[in-house]
């Protein structure tokens, strides 16, 4: 069972996906839940509290904007542990905790960076591409080995 | 600030989404109840949201799933249902994050069918997904070009 970082990280599309075909989908709720779950000082929404971007020094460089180093803390550990990505490229919802363009890049950057296999793809439109875009999760799943699919 | 005591520790909260024809949320929810065994369940709009101990909540969906595998999709959450921080009761307006569901849901037809006809597929037969178009970065020919018609 490979642990798969999937791009967007919220997404259900592909968190469901990778978790049918017997893998570990490595999503933003995870990091999040860990958060909301670890007693602490009050800091909502999120419990992004002043030293995550500290932690995000790690991923992003010191004159780097805190916004992107805070969700680096969020998302480098995700990278670091990946070993295999699935991006889909034309994701306009990308906001929330994804919305920063500039932090989108960079994962999509250090996630290239690990050399792991990575699966590109944009969403169907058509019942067709529908098929194909399953069948390519499947047999890029498959090839990873150690799942269920 | 105030200290923060975190509820619901050690449990997994889990979005359990319904997309069919054959099946509603409310149906998904009562055969959830029957099965839940202390886990907590609440209804929605769009399906369930399950909360409690990792297995407990994972034998529960694959149960869900058997009544209809290819309709129902299966994601984290990283806030138990009904969080003060994110309850579009306490806010007003759609739950931050919605959208993004409300978007994905609305392709799920395809993922469906995909789904459906996966075991019809001819064993080794390649896929030929969609793909990004590519980057549309500006051809250095063609910008030689406009800069040679600027300059005439």
């Amino acid at each position: 069972m490979a642990k798969v970082f999937i791009y967007p990280t919220t997404s259900l599309i592909l968190s469901d996906l990778v978790a049918r075909f017997g893998h570990t989908p490595l999503s933003a709720a995870l990091q999040v839940r860990e958060r909301i779950q670890t007693p602490g000082l009050e800091s909502p929404p999120l419990q992004m509290t002043p030293e995550e971007p500290k932690r995000g020094l790690r991923w992003a460089a010191v004159e780097v904007p805190s916004g992107v180093r805070g969700r680096m803390s969020l998302y480098g550990p995700m990278i670091e542990q990946a070993e295999a990505g699935i991006i889909i490229h034309d994701a306009d919802f990308s906001f929330g905790c994804m919305g920063c363009a500039r932090t989108n890049e960079l994962i999509q950057f250090l996630l290239r960076q690990t050399k792991v296999p990575i699966l590109d793809l944009r969403y169907p439109r058509t019942e067709e591409e529908g098929t194909e875009f399953v069948a390519a999760i499947k047999k890029f799943l498959q090839e990873l080995g150690g799942g269920g699919a | 600030m105030t200290e923060y005591r975190p509820q619901y520790v050690g449990t997994v909260t889990k979005y359990v989404f319904v997309e069919s024809p054959g099946m509603t949320p409310a149906d998904l929810a009562i055969r959830a109840y029957e099965i839940s065994q202390g886990v907590m369940i609440k209804e929605t709009c769009f399906g369930l949201q399950i909360t409690g101990k990792e297995d407990d909540v994972n034998a529960i969906i694959v149960s869900l799933r058997e009544l209809d595998p290819s309709h129902i999709f299966v994601k984290d959450r990283g806030f138990p249902p009904g969080d003060p921080r994110r309850c579009r009761a306490n806010l007003g307006g759609a739950r931050p994050g919605y959208f993004g569901h409300e978007f994905e849901i609305s392709l799920s037809r395809f993922i469906s069918k995909g789904l459906e006809r996966l075991p019809t597929r001819e064993a080794g037969s390649i896929p030929n997904p969609p793909i990004p178009a590519g980057t549309a970065k500006l051809d250095a020919q063609k910008l030689q070009k406009i800069i040679e018609s600027e300059e005439t």
